[in-house]
């Protein structure tokens, strides 16, 4: 099996409103060394798979297709192998 | 005017559009995200809602619906399409408008009379509405923070593509009228042809006497002189 890691977060250039609420609330906790903050999406997806270019190709498609909107957001991965259960 | 709405598992909105295009006389069809044909009808509705529970991004699953290629296919060929709310955001995901609905500068979801000019009258759907007008209908969303790239903005600006943008009741463009930081007050867009219209807004909430407002109707009406009915 495979486990694809997938990150999904904003473009640079998208205000980020959650991320900027929770920098005024370390502010107000003491953090005032913290000066940006960014919210993102992490998602796991496990494949019945061995081989990474498979499961690659497979990834770069469902991100494409569903999983980030190339209007706003970009994404990245990793895959780890990790035994069937 | 034959009036085909979608309902996806989660839309909420869907017996008010059916609602008032009926009460004028229109014969409005229903019909389920399932089903693969729309019945050739004048215009379709994507209504608001939260389409499949707004999992992952609103209106991000929807488009994957069998209807959806129906829809497509409608709207390729001319078929006027509306969508509302939800159905605005559905119609970024699909890519038959451009942007995003993002999540409002507040974080807040916002439920309130909001009024709106109309900057476009060559539109069906604002047809013979004088420019400039301010329509006061409700707005309900969490993600109608309206965003494009800075490229994206300047070519719906150049081509006229904002048909409705925030505005107080006097008409007046303000940031402080923007109630949910889109990028230049962009209530409503519609695409090239004219034949596309993506709106917050709703005017089927603005539609009958039992409402506050009636200022949806003139949406209706526009639609009906374009028809010349």
């Amino acid at each position: 099996m495979i486990k694809a890691k997938v990150h999904v977060f904003l473009k640079p250039s998208v205000l980020d409103p959650q991320g900027q609420t929770v920098t005024n609330s370390l502010h107000s906790l003491g953090y005032a060394k913290v000066v940006d903050t960014r919210i993102s999406k992490y998602i796991e997806l496990m494949f019945d798979s061995v081989d990474e270019q498979e499961v690659s190709a497979a990834v770069h498609s469902i991100c494409d297709k569903l999983l980030a909107n190339p209007n706003t957001e970009k994404y990245r991965f990793e895959l780890e192998q990790v035994p069937s259960t | 005017m034959r009036v085909s709405v979608i309902t996806f598992p989660g839309s909420n909105c869907d017996h008010d559009a059916q609602e008032v295009f009926a009460q004028r006389g229109h014969s409005v069809k229903p019909v389920w995200h399932k089903d693969t044909d729309l019945g050739n009808p004048a215009l379709v509705i994507l209504p608001g809602g939260f389409s499949y529970g707004d999992y992952l991004r609103c209106g991000s699953i929807a488009k994957f619906s069998p209807i959806m290629a129906a829809v497509v296919r409608h709207a390729q060929a001319g078929g006027l399409l509306l969508g509302i709310c939800n159905g605005f955001q559905i119609l970024t995901e699909v890519g038959l408008l451009p942007g995003t609905l993002l999540m409002n500068r507040t974080l807040r979801f916002i439920c309130q009379h909001q009024f709106i000019r109309v900057e476009k009258n060559d539109t069906p759907f604002t047809h013979g509405i004088a420019l400039g007008t301010a329509l006061d209908i409700p707005i309900a969303h969490k993600e109608g923070n309206y965003y494009i790239d800075a490229e994206g903005l300047k070519a719906l600006q150049d081509e006229d593509g904002i048909v409705f943008r925030y505005c107080d009741r006097a008409g007046h463009v303000t940031p402080e009228a923007n109630p949910n930081g889109s990028l230049d007050n962009i209530a409503g867009i519609c695409n090239r042809q004219y034949n596309i219209l993506g709106m917050m807004p709703h005017p089927e909430r603005a539609a009958s006497e039992a409402v506050v407002s009636q200022d949806g109707l003139q949406i209706i009406q526009a639609l009906e002189r374009y028809f010349g009915l």
